[in-house]
This record gives structure tokens, sequence and C-alpha cells, in this order.
């Protein structure tokens, strides 16, 4: 694939990203001035990249396929010797779907969040940190090169600490916060060794000299290379056994979780497997292990998102099961790439939809997550009820609803490969059936029981618009992608498309696919529309007690890494005190004592002093004398 | 007579006068037998001066005296002053500056 020069409406392409950079930087650096304008100003950079954004694609849509991938380099940011690394952009068909799913959610959710953090004092600096991570994440998807990969890796690391603990007041959010800061830390670890690894390999860490000489290095450099990749994936994209933060992650405001840790920010490690497909072509054993961690985040995810009564956090569950999905596309290589993009991009926009729509009910319900105080909302919010639904439609996979044509290739794709692949896919999209069901069930039918205060009311308009544009996407961004948009054409020059013969025709694939949507979802309706949900919790079979726990993983990392890491800090401790502070006070102690018992010899009686005199003098003589013998 | 008998008479004198420095707490005494020291000193000079046949030894022992002069005036005044200060001319006394 050769990269073209930046040209005409592309040279622009780097505002795309200094747009929301500047708005942070006013906004962050204005202080209590930009208070009053300064939301407003945060949304309109977001916006202006979004129609950048488009007008590229347009731009972009014109050419013909081969010259799709455009370059441009801002300025030499490295150069030692050989090696030189350039901030430079590359703007290619993948890239492209990122930046109009981060722009368009994005500005989405800016416009959203004038609506949601409207009472809070601290709406500059959300709407600051928010634009920061715009930036960043486009910074990301725009990189050339894995360096400038990881600076946008970082700086949205960065800001989803920044939001997560932006009500940092809570014990729970600032600790939240550090939870997720620390456990992506492991993942970079993973980024940086890899990048090392390229660099030591290949000389050069861009992506078209990287992909380029691939080949050529051994399949057991390539697999570690993978490998640590999947190690950044899994802590970027919350999979096992980095998984444990996000559920937490769910302490920042709705808009955040929306947007960072559901639509754009946890799909970067989805994009980094994609990005580096020819890698993974070529490590069979590192693609597999892709495929095993999706695996078990799928089922991890459905299950935790089953058990939890706070709206948020089963949606967390439910994002880590999709993320699964994804990652599990890719692990399947050039018969999934593809499909993963897809998935992402819808799943960006329904599960958007979804949490946006979280947010308008705990708007209307004071702030209270918990479902088994809902019920019955849904003559309340006629509005939010319905665009839930649509994203409730969407991420079961109900024809004709965008969900569906994503998921139902992903399910195919994993056929291809083999039964016991598809069908854990199968299965674990029957218990999405069952868990977003029971998320709508709870919420919006039964009966009511909302605590006595409270008075539900629809949210206002500013916030309700950007609800009924996703719930829109929810309904028809598939088909449009796959019938008008041909996905699998523009995005097969970046990460190639294959298709493998199945056993079965494609229906007889989505016709078992929705028997287990339609068990799960009707199982979930009996269980928690038919019947009574009782206000308190009932203690639940084991599975469930697992589940309300985050099936153990805090325990587990606590066991595995905590645990250990204080047994020896406080080992490395007594090594301190008393071995390397022993030696050091022990050796101080003996000189001590030495020059102690040395001054006694000052004792003030000049004659000892002359008879120390003569006797050295003697000792000399005698010196003097034995040398001359 | 040989030469080589002044230096016996030297070392003679000056074993006395360390032997007088170290045993004696009188610091009158304990002076003169650092005079002693410093002339058994001055004798071998001018009788290495004699058995080489030059004048250098006689020019040192000249310094000698003059630098022994000079230190008589100094260590007397300080022996005055102990003397005046603790009514004891001992030398074991004044040892306040110890450990």
């Amino acid at each position: 694939m050769t990269v073209m020069p930046a040209e005409g409406l592309f040279s622009l392409m780097w505002l795309l990203i200094a747009l929301p950079l500047a708005g942070a930087a006013i906004l962050l650096f204005t202080g209590r001035r930009s208070n009053s304008w300064g939301p407003y100003l945060g949304v309109m950079t977001v916006c202006a990249s979004a129609v950048l954004g488009v007008l590229l694609l347009i731009e972009m849509m014109g050419l013909p396929t081969e010259e799709r991938a455009i370059t441009q380099v801002a300025y030499q940011w490295v150069f030692v010797g050989n090696f030189t690394v350039d901030l430079a952009f590359q703007l290619d068909q993948l890239s492209m779907v990122f930046i109009l799913l981060i722009t368009i959610v994005g500005s989405l959710i800016h416009i959203y969040s004038l609506g949601y953090m409207s009472h809070d004092p601290d709406k500059r600096k959300f709407f600051g940190y928010l634009n920061l991570f715009v930036a960043a994440m486009l910074l990301l998807v725009m990189a050339n090169n894995y360096l400038l990969l990881y600076v946008g890796w970082e700086g949205v690391g960065l800001a989803s600490y920044l939001l997560i603990g932006f009500w940092q007041h809570k014990a729970t959010a600032a600790a939240a916060a550090k939870k997720a800061f620390i456990i992506n830390r492991i993942g970079d670890v993973g980024l940086s060794l890899a990048i090392m690894l390229m660099f030591v390999t290949f000389g050069s860490v861009t992506f078209s000299d990287v992909f380029g000489s691939a080949t050529q290095a051994s399949e057991g450099t390539l697999t570690a290379i993978g490998l640590l990749l999947l190690l950044a994936a899994a802590g970027k994209s919350a999979q096992f056994p980095l998984q444990a933060w996000l559920l937490d992650a769910m302490e920042g405001p709705t808009p955040v979780s929306a947007l960072i840790h559901a639509a754009t920010m946890v799909t970067a490690g989805v994009y980094l497997i994609a990005r580096s497909n020819v890698i993974y072509n070529n490590a069979e054993w590192a693609a597999m292990a892709v495929i095993v961690v999706a695996l078990i985040t799928i089922f991890m995810g459905a299950i935790i998102g089953s058990a939890k009564d706070d709206i948020k956090k089963a949606l967390a569950g439910s994002t880590m099961s999709q993320i699964g999905y994804m990652m599990l596309a890719v692990g399947l290589g050039p018969i999934g790439y593809v499909f993963a993009i897809f998935h992402l991009v819808t799943h960006g926009v329904f599960k958007a939809g979804l949490f946006l729509g979280a947010g308008s009910v705990m708007h209307g319900m004071d702030d209270n997550v918990n479902m088994r105080r809902y019920g019955a909302l849904r003559s309340v919010m006629v509005i939010t009820f319905i665009t839930f639904m649509a994203g409730y439609l969407a991420i079961i996979g109900i024809p004709p609803f965008s969900g569906f044509w994503s998921k139902d290739e992903i399910i195919h794709a994993a056929f291809e490969r083999g039964w016991f692949i598809g069908g854990a896919a199968v299965l674990a999209a029957g218990i999405t059936g069952f868990y977003m069901t029971r998320m709508v069930a709870m919420t919006f039918f039964g009966k009511k029981r909302w605590e006595s205060d409270v008075h539900p009311h629809e949210s206002p308009a500013v916030m309700t618009i950007p609800l009924i544009i996703l719930g829109l996407g929810s309904t028809f961004l598939g088909m449009a992608l796959l019938f008008w948009g041909d996905i699998e054409s523009w995005l097969e020059p970046v990460v190639g498309y294959e298709s493998e013969p199945t056993p079965l025709p494609t229906s007889a694939y989505i016709g078992i696919t929705l028997t287990f949507v339609i068990a799960g979802a009707i199982i979930g309706w009996i269980s928690y529309a038919r019947r009574e949900v009782p206000v308190d919790a009932p203690s639940g079979n084991w599975l469930t007690r697992a589940a309300r726990r985050d099936l153990y993983g805090d325990a587990v990392n606590h066991a595995l890494v905590v645990a250990p890491t204080n047994y020896a800090a406080r080992a490395l401790v007594w090594c301190d005190a008393r071995a390397i502070d022993g030696f050091v006070n022990g050796s101080a102690a003996v000189v001590g004592g030495l020059s102690g018992r040395l001054r006694r010899t000052q004792s003030g009686f000049i004659r000892s002093y002359a008879l120390s005199m003569v006797g050295g003098a003697v000792l000399v003589l005698l010196a003097l004398l034995l040398v001359r013998i | 007579m040989d030469p080589v008998y002044y230096i016996y008479l030297a070392t003679v004198l000056f074993s006395i006068g360390a032997v007088g420095v170290l045993v004696r707490r009188n610091a009158i005494i304990v002076f003169m037998s650092v005079e002693l020291m410093l002339n058994a000193a001055n004798l071998v000079f001018v009788a290495f001066a004699r058995m080489n046949g030059n004048l250098d030894g006689q020019t040192v022992a000249f310094f000698v005296m003059v630098v022994a002069a000079a230190e008589v005036v100094v260590g007397l005044a300080i022996i005055v002053q102990v003397f005046r200060t603790r009514q004891s001319a001992s030398i074991d006394e004044p040892n306040l500056l110890k450990y």
C-alpha cells in the first residue's frame, strides 16, 4: 500500500487534533475567566473537528482506493543516527472510521454534557478534560508510527484518569481513578516493550516500515511483539486479566463513561491489534492468545452484567463483553478484522446511546443508580425510553438494528474458524439478550419502586437531542455501513479481508443466534418483568454472588499482585532497616567506639606526650639503622 | 684527641636531658633538661664541623643558640604565668587540654 503526501484539503488534517487540543489548553489555562463561555468553546472545537472529519471523508471517497492512505509530516521529532521518528499523521480508511466515530459521538456527548453537567461548579474543567481526551484519542488513531501512537495512548489514559476522578471529593472516585491508571500502566509497559522490540528488530517504529519488513522477522519475535501488544490492548480495553478497572471507572460522570469507557478509548486496544494486523497474521500463537483472552472476557463481562444492580456497572460489564467480541474478531485474522471495526463503530454508537440514556434516567432519579429503585419509567421518560430501546435492540442483535449486522458477522466469522469458538460466541449472545432485557425490564417496565421523594422527569432537549441522534444511529447505522458504505471493501486495503467457507448457509447461523438471543430475552423478561423485583437484592446463587463481586477480580488482583507487593515492600523495609542501616550504623558504631578508646591517649600530661615522641624518635632511628645494615 | 669522643659525650648529655624531661615534674628542671639536649646537639654540630674541616656545623650551632635564647624567653614567661595562677611549677597539674 503506497502512502501519498497530503495535498489540498488533506493538508488541514492536523487541525483535527489541534482544534480540541487548543480548546483544552484555553479552557484549562484561562482559569475561572472562561467559566461562562468555556463549555461552549469546548463543544465548538469538537464539532468543528467533526465537520472537518466529514469533509475529509467526502474528499477521501473521491480518491481511487490505492491513493486513500495519506501522510502528513508536522516536524521531525527524534533523530538519532539512522533512527528518526517524525511527528507525522497517517490518514487512511481505518483512521478515517475512527476519526468520524470519535468526533461525531464526541460532539454529541459534549452537547449532552452541557445539560448533564449544567449544575456542576467545575463544568469548565470537565469540558477541558473532555477536549484533551478527544485530542489525545485522535492523535492515537492518526499517528503514523508506534511512538506517536504511544503518546496518544498515554494521553487518553491521562484524560481517563482525570475524568474518572473528576468528582475527587468522593473517595471511591479517587480510588477508581488510581486503579484505572495503575492497571493501564501494566498494559502500557507491554506497549513500550513492544515498541522497543520493534526498534531492535526492524530499526524503525513507523507503521509502513514495520509492516513492510514484518515477514522477514522470525516468528518467535513476531509472537513476542504480538503478545506484548495484546497485553497493552488488554489493559486499555479492559480485557482479562486486566479487566478490573472498568467497573470502578463508572464512578466518573456518565458522559465520560459513555465517551471514554464505552465508545472510544476502551476500543483503542482493538484498534492497536487491527492496525498491527500484519504482525498477527504472521504470528499464529499471538492471534490464538487474542482469541482466548477475548472468549474469557466475553463471558466474564456478560456474567457480571447479569448480576449488577447498578445500571452503569451492568452496562460496563456489557461493554467488556462487547469489546471481547471485537477482540475475538481481530484474533480471527483477516476473516474478522473488518467486522471487528464494524462492530466497534456500531457498538460505539449504540453503547454511547445506552450510557447517555442511563445518564438521563439517573438525572431524573436524583442520581440513584440502583435499578431496583427504578421501574415503570417508560411513560415518564418517553424519549429516553424509545432511544434506550433502540440501543437495547441493537446490542442484543435484533434485525434490522445496527448491532445485528455487526455481531452477526463476527459470529459468522467465528464459525468459519470452528464450532467451539462460534458456539461460545452464540452462547454469549444469548446471555447478552438476558442481561439487557433484565436492565430494560427493571428500569422501564414493572411497578414503581421509586424512593419516596423522587419525581422522575424527562431530561431537557440538550440531552434528548443527542439521545435521538444516537438512537437513530443505533437503528440505521449498521445497515448504512454494510449496504451503502460497503465497509468491507472500504477497510480491506488497510486490514485485509478474506472469507472462508462454512458448513451451513449464513441464514442458519442467523437463525441459531436469534434463537439464543430471544431465549435469553424471554428468560430475562419472565424473571424481571413478569415477576415482582424485590427492592432489596436477594442473596442469589453462588454465581450471582461472585458476579456481584466482579467475579473476584479485585480479590485475585489482591492475592496475586497487591499482597505479594506489600510483603515484598515489608521485606525490603526490614532489609533496609536491619541489613543496610545495620551495616552503616554498625560500622559507624565500631569507628566511634575505637576512636573513643584512641582519644584516651590524649591525657593532657605533657610528659607522656614527650615519652611517645622519644619512643617515636627511637623507632625512626632503629628503622634507619636497620635500612643501613 | 679523637673527635668521636665528643660524639659520645653529646650522646650521654642528650640522654641525661631526655630522661630529665621524662622523669622530672618541676617545670624549671624540665626546661633545663631541654637546654641540655639542645646543647648536646650543638656539641655534635661543632664536633662534626671539626671532623669534616668546614664551618657549616659551627654556623648551625650559633643559630641553635639564638633560637634557644628566644625559646627561653617565651618558655620562662609561660612558666611564670602558670606559677602565678596555680601557685605551682609542676607540669603534671596543668592537664586541662585533654579528651
